[in-house]
């Protein structure tokens, strides 16, 4: 299987860690990632947030490269992948804002290209039975609950993925890692992400309300799909108290994967997860 | 002061009918930020309906929505009201109307200014130049130097190598 890629802002930055993990764990799962040549910005909330015109065209741009090799795109970041997500709709379905777009962008949308979210290609595309085939440390012990925030599941008839409320996709994926996957009622509520930097009070009362709730239903990290929530979660954990990692769901593939470089993307985080994986796990750094 | 076709206007800028609304308050029984807020999305809509323009446009409520979406997917009239609050800031900034929360607007500019100019987000420069703009110099210095050091806010930018097409989109689309 082959895609094209679409880091997105964070990949060379905040979400190190994540894009490293996709583009190794794809490899060993045989999906061949192109990434997508000049890209840019998909203008993330700050667009939508104060220009439709503009939040519609940039990632329009992004959408207009990949049509060239006409393989699906493969957004990892929850923000970039609902924008992408966003402007493909409108694309699709709304001709009279298509034409203005295509002058806007230069481009005749065809709408070969798919948008897709990592969960769901492992899950539609690969299939759980190779997942847990390449399993060779299984995550036994690791107590964890899913997080899977705003983006990625709403608004539905953009998302397009999993059920809005109860999604289980991550949750089914980590089971087949073999963890122990927590239920709890907080997976779709909001981390407070998209007001991090310019009110962080409010993110630091979601956050501590996730990481309670996330407690409470017996689990010790958080493993999450957004780089945006990842960075929010990591960040605004208050309190003198002991913290909660949060790891993606990509990392803790290419751990049960036996992957070599696992320690490169647990040095980059803001909490260390390594003593609560390496407590548990027998597996060594 | 009663605006009657403010309604409207609104309804225009987020291809939303606000009318819709019956104030079965699903959406600020779910929104995750209404305990900070002033009105809350059902009064916010509320409050269009009935022509408050200025008060709505002034309260922090529409800078304090977090995009997550969850309103309008529970709305059992189908009012995206994310969307709304969408219109709402871009008719607050085209007219200039004063905002309790100064920050999310600064914070909006910079960032679209540095994608206008590279194509690409720069974080040290964003965090930078917000700093300089609402002189909150000593916010999050701790995370953000530990993010510096783990080389995640690194110091060369990467830019887009076409970025007259990016330029294009943003004077075409008045970013």
């Amino acid at each position: 299987m082959e895609l094209n890629y679409y880091p997105g802002c964070s990949a060379t930055s905040t979400g190190q860690e994540y894009d490293r993990s996709v583009r190794a764990v794809f490899k060993v799962l045989g999906v061949e990632l192109h990434e997508l040549d000049d890209w840019n910005c998909c203008g993330a909330s700050s667009a939508h947030s104060t220009n439709r015109a503009l939040a519609a065209a940039l990632p329009a741009r992004n959408l207009a490269i990949a049509q060239r090799s006409g393989l699906d795109m493969l957004a990892p970041c929850a923000a970039c992948y609902s924008r992408h997500k966003a402007a493909d709709h409108i694309l699709r379905h709304d001709p009279q804002k298509r034409g203005r777009i295509e002058e806007q962008v230069g481009f005749s949308y065809t709408g070969q290209v798919h948008v897709r979210p990592p969960v769901d290609v492992v899950l539609t595309d690969i299939g759980l039975d190779k997942v847990r085939a390449r399993v060779t440390k299984p995550l036994k012990g690791l107590k964890v609950v899913s997080y899977y925030g705003c983006l990625l599941v709403r608004p539905p008839e953009i998302a397009e993925f999993d059920d809005p409320e109860h999604p289980v996709m991550m949750d089914q994926l980590l089971l087949a890692l073999g963890a122990d996957v927590k239920s709890w009622s907080y997976a779709t509520d909001c981390c407070g992400g998209g007001l991090n930097l310019t009110k962080s009070s409010v993110a630091v009362r979601l956050v501590g309300r996730l990481t309670d709730f996330a407690r409470e239903a017996g689990a010790e990290a958080l493993v999450t799909a957004c780089p945006l929530c990842q960075v929010s979660l990591e960040m605004r954990q208050a309190g003198n108290g002991p913290k909660m990692p949060v790891v993606y769901f990509t990392e803790l593939m290419g751990l049960a994967f036996g992957l070599e470089g696992t320690d490169g993307w647990w040095g980059k985080h803001l909490i260390d997860p390594r003593p609560w994986l390496f407590g548990i796990l027998d597996i060594g750094c | 002061m009663i605006d009657s076709s403010f309604v409207q206007q609104v309804n225009a800028l987020s291809e939303q009918t606000v009318e819709l609304c019956y104030h079965c308050h699903k959406c600020t029984a779910g929104c995750p930020v209404a305990l900070e807020m002033e009105y809350g999305p059902d009064r916010i809509l509320r409050l269009i309906q009935l022509g408050e323009k200025e008060r709505v446009l002034t309260s922090s409520d529409i800078w304090l929505c977090a995009s997550c979406e969850t309103c309008g997917t529970r709305c059992p009239n189908e009012i995206n009201i994310a969307e709304v609050m969408d219109g709402l800031r871009a008719i607050a900034l085209a007219e200039g109307y004063p905002t309790p929360e100064p920050n999310a607007p600064v914070f909006h500019n910079l960032f679209l200014g540095i994608i206008g100019r590279m194509g690409r987000m720069h974080e040290a420069s964003l965090m930078g130049l917000y700093k300089l703009k609402t002189l909150d110099l000593t916010a999050d210095m701790d995370s953000g130097i530990r993010m510096f050091l783990k080389g995640k806010i690194p110091l060369l930018p990467h830019k887009v190598k076409k970025m007259d097409e990016v330029k294009r989109i943003f004077r075409e689309t008045g970013g």
